[in-house]
């Protein structure tokens, strides 16, 4: 299996040759950046096409067609009008933080996406506490939320963020005790040691019945806190006509747009990162050539392969289920996803505790 | 349909003449033309529907007609983020403030098509007390569709004069459609809000 | 109906008779309360359903005609009622206190006739704005633009309602209060929001996310449909019906020349009758189709919307193959209907009957059975039998809540004695019992179709009618059973070839106003849900 560490060493050492180390990690960082934006801008616009595609797959109609093969550039049409759509400024409203919200939702998506393993050594840092470090960054999304619903002074916004406030702080809960379930199971924190401990299994045959259910409590979590259907209250078009952005015009629009898709590859290659072993190929113990065969496929091509599976099923979610109401959502995570929860991770700490796993 | 039939425009036969004749720069004229790619293949309409014109438009959206294709299926709630208003249906004088706000709400680049015969002419309420004849006299028009309601076809032939008329739009320089939506705002003043700013 | 009239004679000596289509009672408006409250409360009359108020504007005097209906007894009564006072301050006492959607219906009459009704607590222009100048269906009104221009700034708004009482020495007092709390966080809904199924607006208190009032506002499609009726002749009339509920254009058609037929005397051929009915139950199987499709959308499942678009294409296409339009057809017309079937139509519509149960089902397995779908709707804005007929809750949502309502069954017309078909009535009350009856409607709409479709008689589809139709003079009121209820016609004529008094009787309107009772209390999502299973059409209240 090809190692992109490789690679990245190669880069370095040719960068020392002409720069002094500093200037050689600040090229790289700059050149990471890039990607790293590439990559999110490129990956997000995939997914709003590919959102719209199986949309239509789902109401039995076409979807985009028109503009490049199968649509494809539709979702780049749209960036580029919403790129130089004006931007709205409105009276009455706090000017700074209006102009701050988008950012931070953005921001928060892209930290925790450059966390990610992406394939076999290709990840930005790897350090200790890095699923940690992931949970923190996508709470901060919360916050731009709030701050965009507060500062629009608009109702609708206003009532659309307290929504996503109380549900995302309430289904974070979810989430961590779900992946707290896998972590304790890792027995590590650090995202390369989760992934490798994957190699001959993936944990959600290896953890079995704990890990199935942390697995189905990450997938409903993760969904709620992408603000997905069936838990989009906090934009629902038929009550809030949009939600804590309805005030939102251009590329600020743009930002919560593209975060919202991103988010969702976000959750999905968590789940994939957490459950079914990252950029990890599918392995048999003792089938060497089918595991063989395995290992030519790029460690990139089964992460993003696993994370758009899953996303994939999200989505279906959404194009399927009504929407649920506020009470209904809340008492769903306090009467129901948190004590299965808490009573999970004391199933997957007797079966570590006393072996039962694979 | 046929190309030829469906470039059968002379309005917009006519602007493309009056532009070529101006001339345009090379690196202006093509960085317009990636802009207008964009934009005209990229219109999402705001959530509007009065009466019978707008459950056709439902009827667009869905699987028989599926609008997606062009995408415009992107259907905004909010006018901040929609590109145009597609008046499907009579606008009457209680709707009409409310109309030209909405309007006023949209982001610029915003187009409006009038949809079915009221919404261009008052259609069979014309005798009305309460129909606004029209909403040429609320907010500039930039496609009618008539009909009453028009069929689907119809409305997908309406918007997709409208791509074509974004297309030859000039982004940098003498925007030939703001020139006569800013004549409009002039003849058509709200105490308190001035439009040229 | 011999025992009634004597009953009231006896008690109301200045009540006038008059047997007309219906019998009329004439009293004077100072014993009017009184005698509505007789009419609803003793057992043998038991008129405890207001069906509409028809303001009226005889030049020399103003005033209204109430009618009801008993729903124990299936019996009908109309009362006239003539205003006291001059023409600028016309007054009726107000019936608000006995029939909850009296309110609605009264402040409607004042906002056309100007009449004040005394004791009404919200007596508010319903349709125009406040500043409207004129009461345009008076007979006098003055229909210069100039008058009333279109306005170009945002309409004046009044946190204030009033209230006419009467005090001790019997004169009249102008009385204002607060629609809302002072400081209560209202919420604007509408005009131009995806869940009001048009321009519907709602001013909503609301506490958190808890609804505590709701006012609702309408009139943003109002577009004079029974003034421009009264300027046109009996066979220009017609064409506007489809453009009131778009959805149930055919049954609404039908009404309208089922009423000018019966004043004109007019005979239908039996071809025509069929034809009528089938096409009925085709607009009632594609409205419901729509129902489930955009109730479904508002609760946010989107995808069954393209599902029922499926079937609703398909009759569309049935019609369109037929009536020439999509939508509005224009099909029904005075003695028959305008054009014969389609070669293809038997055939189209043995196709549809044969996929629309399957489809029926499909519906169900993905969306009634869902879990968060019946969290949603059950027990969610219950409605009691008796409100449902105090607020004159008619059509599918009243069947919902118990009140057996169906005009096809209570008063017979066209074919529809002679087939079989079962009414659909269920007791819950709430959203789900009245998704549910739409759900089954469909069903029994698909066996009336069935039964019909083989047996359609040749012969003529249009009887003989005069070229300039007049009608006599006297009035006249029809029922039929639109897709939402019971959409009703009154025509009154004074012997010329157009109506001197076309009121249209929506069942929509019932349906808006009785939101505020629904509502209370629940979560805004659930006045989506509410909004959504009522299924009301703005344009149908608005006219």
């Amino acid at each position: 299996m090809q190692d992109f560490s490789e690679l990245t060493a190669f880069i370095h050492s040719l960068l020392t040759q002409f720069l002094p180390e500093w200037a050689a990690v600040t090229v790289e960082c700059v050149i990471i950046a890039v990607c790293l934006l590439l990559a999110y801008s490129l990956l997000a616009l995939f997914y709003i096409w590919f959102e719209r595609k199986v949309c239509a797959a789902f109401q039995c109609r076409l979807g985009p067609n028109r503009v490049g093969p199968w649509g494809l550039l539709q979702s780049i049409a749209d960036m580029f009008k919403i790129l130089i759509k004006e931007l709205i400024s409105l009276k009455h409203t706090d000017k700074f933080l209006f102009a701050l919200a988008p950012y931070l939702v953005i921001l928060a998506s892209m930290l925790s996406f450059a966390v990610l393993p992406w394939g076999n050594g290709l990840q930005i840092i790897d350090f200790n506490i890095g699923i940690f470090f992931l949970i923190a960054c996508s709470s901060i999304g919360v916050l731009g939320i709030l701050l965009a619903g507060w500062s629009s002074n608009n109702k609708f916004t206003l009532i659309g963020a307290l929504r996503s406030g109380a549900q995302m702080v309430s289904y974070e809960l979810s989430i961590g005790l779900s992946i707290l379930t896998m972590v304790a199971f890792a027995g590590s924190m650090s995202i390369g040691d989760i992934v490798n401990a994957q190699a001959n299994g993936w944990f959600i045959f290896t953890g079995h019945i704990p890990a199935v259910i942390a697995f189905v409590i990450y997938l409903i979590a993760g969904t709620a806190e992408t603000n997905r259907g069936p838990f989009d209250l906090p934009e629902a078009e038929s009550e809030l006509t949009a939600g804590y952005h309805t005030e939102y015009s251009g590329i600020h629009f743009g930002f919560f747009y593209l975060a919202e898709y991103l988010n969702l590859f976000i959750v999905s290659g968590v789940a994939a990162l957490m459950f079914f072993g990252g950029w990890m190929p599918f392995h048999i113990n003792g089938w060497d050539s089918f595991n063989q065969v395995m290992d030519y496929i790029p460690s990139v091509i089964w992460f993003i392969g696993k994370a758009i599976a899953l996303s994939f099923v999200i989505i279906w979610f959404k194009w399927t289920f009504p929407r649920l109401r506020i009470d209904q959502l809340l008492s769903l995570e306090w009467k129901y996803l948190l004590p299965i929860n808490l009573a999970n991770l004391v199933l997957m700490v007797c079966c570590i505790v006393y072996g039962w796993h694979f | 349909m046929p190309y030829d039939a469906w470039k059968d425009n002379e309005y917009i036969e006519k602007l493309v003449k009056e532009l070529r004749d101006s001339g345009t720069n090379v690196i202006i004229g093509s960085l317009d033309h990636l802009i207008n790619w964009g934009r005209s293949n990229s219109i999402w309409p705001l959530t509007f529907a009065t009466s019978c014109c707008g459950i056709e438009f439902v009827s667009l959206g869905a699987a028989r007609f599926d609008m997606a294709r062009f995408g415009w299926e992107v259907a905004r709630a909010s006018p901040r983020q929609a590109d145009f208003i597609m008046v499907a249906g009579t606008i009457v004088h209680r709707m009409a403030p409310v109309l030209r706000r909405l309007y006023d709400q949209l982001a610029e680049p915003k187009y409006v098509i009038a949809c079915g015969g009221c919404a261009i002419s008052g259609g069979p309420f014309r005798k009305s007390y309460h129909v606004a004849m029209g909403i040429e006299d609320i907010i500039p028009v930039d496609v009618f569709v008539p009909g009453c309601p028009p069929r689907p076809e119809a409305m997908i032939y309406g918007i997709m004069q409208l791509s074509r008329k974004i297309k030859v739009e000039k982004f940098f320089g003498g925007v030939n459609r703001q020139e006569k939506q800013e004549k409009f705002l002039e003849s058509h003043p709200i105490e308190g809000i001035d439009d040229n700013k | 109906m011999a025992n009634i009239q004597e009953k009231i004679a006896k008690l109301f000596p200045e009540a006038a008779f008059e047997e007309a289509d219906t019998l009329t009672v004439t009293i004077p408006d100072a014993q009017w309360h009184e005698l509505a409250k007789t009419l609803r409360d003793d057992a043998e009359m038991a008129f405890d359903y207001l069906v509409t108020i028809v303001g009226m504007d005889w030049k020399d005097s103003l005033g209204c005609i109430y009618y009801l209906d008993s729903t124990t007894h299936n019996t009908h009564i109309a009362v006239k009622v003539i205003a006291t006072g001059d023409r600028e301050t016309p007054y009726i006492h107000s019936v608000s206190d006995l029939y909850a959607i009296g309110c609605i219906y009264e402040r409607e009459v004042y906002d056309f006739f100007g009449i004040i009704f005394i004791g009404n607590p919200d007596m508010r222009r319903l349709f125009l704005s406040i500043d409207w100048k004129g009461f345009p269906l008076r007979k006098d009104y003055d229909m210069n633009p100039d008058i009333n221009p279109v306005p170009h700034e945002n309409e004046r708004q009044s946190d204030y309602t009033y209230t006419y009482v009467e005090d001790a020495d019997g004169k009249i007092v102008k009385e204002e209060k607060r629609v809302f709390a002072e400081d209560d966080f209202v919420v604007n809904i509408g005009p131009q929001h995806p869940a009001t199924h048009g321009v519907l607006r709602f001013r909503t208190a609301v506490d958190g996310e808890t609804i505590k009032k709701i006012d609702v506002y309408m009139g943003y499609i109002h577009r004079g449909v029974e003034k421009i009726c009264e300027m046109d002749t009996y066979p220009q009339t017609l064409h506007f019906m489809d453009r009131l509920d778009y959805f149930s254009a055919h049954p609404y058609h039908h009404c309208l020349c089922m009423c000018i037929e019966k004043a004109a005397g007019i005979e239908v051929p039996r071809r025509a009758q069929v034809i009528r009915v089938i096409m009925d139950e085709l607009s009632r199987i594609a409205s419901h189709c729509l129902f489930i499709g955009t109730f479904c959308m508002d609760l946010g499942a989107t995808t069954m919307l393209f599902y029922t678009l499926r079937v609703r294409e398909q009759i569309l296409d049935i019609m369109d193959k037929t009536c020439g339009a999509r939508m509005t057809f224009n099909y029904e017309t005075i003695g028959g209907v305008i054009a014969d079937l389609d070669p293809d139509f038997v055939k189209d519509v043995k196709a549809l009957l044969e996929i629309l149960p399957k489809n029926i089902k499909e519906y169900n397995k993905l969306f009634t059975g869902n879990v968060i779908t019946r969290n949603r709707m059950e027990g969610v804005g219950v409605l009691s039998r008796k409100d449902a007929i105090s607020w004159a809750i008619t059509g599918p949502s009243g069947r919902a809540s118990g009140w057996a309502c169906d005009v096809r069954k209570t008063a017979p017309y066209a074919v529809y004695d002679e087939v079989e078909f079962d009414e659909i009535v269920r007791t819950e009350g709430d959203s789900m019992a009245r998704f549910k009856v739409r759900m089954d409607e469909m069903e029994q709409s698909a066996r009336i179709i069935a039964q019909l479709i083989d047996k359609i008689p040749d012969g003529e589809i249009q009887a003989k009618v005069p070229k300039v139709l007049r009608l006599p003079q006297g009035r006249w009121y029809q029922t039929v059973e639109g897709c939402r209820g019971a959409f009703g016609i009154y025509i009154e004529s004074d012997g010329g070839t157009s109506p001197y008094r076309l009121k249209i009787a929506p069942p929509c309107l019932p349906l808006a106003a009785v939101v505020d009772h629904l509502t209370e209390g629940s979560k805004i999502a659930d006045l989506i849900t509410i909004g959504g299973s009522l299924d009301y059409i703005v344009p149908d209240m608005d006219r």
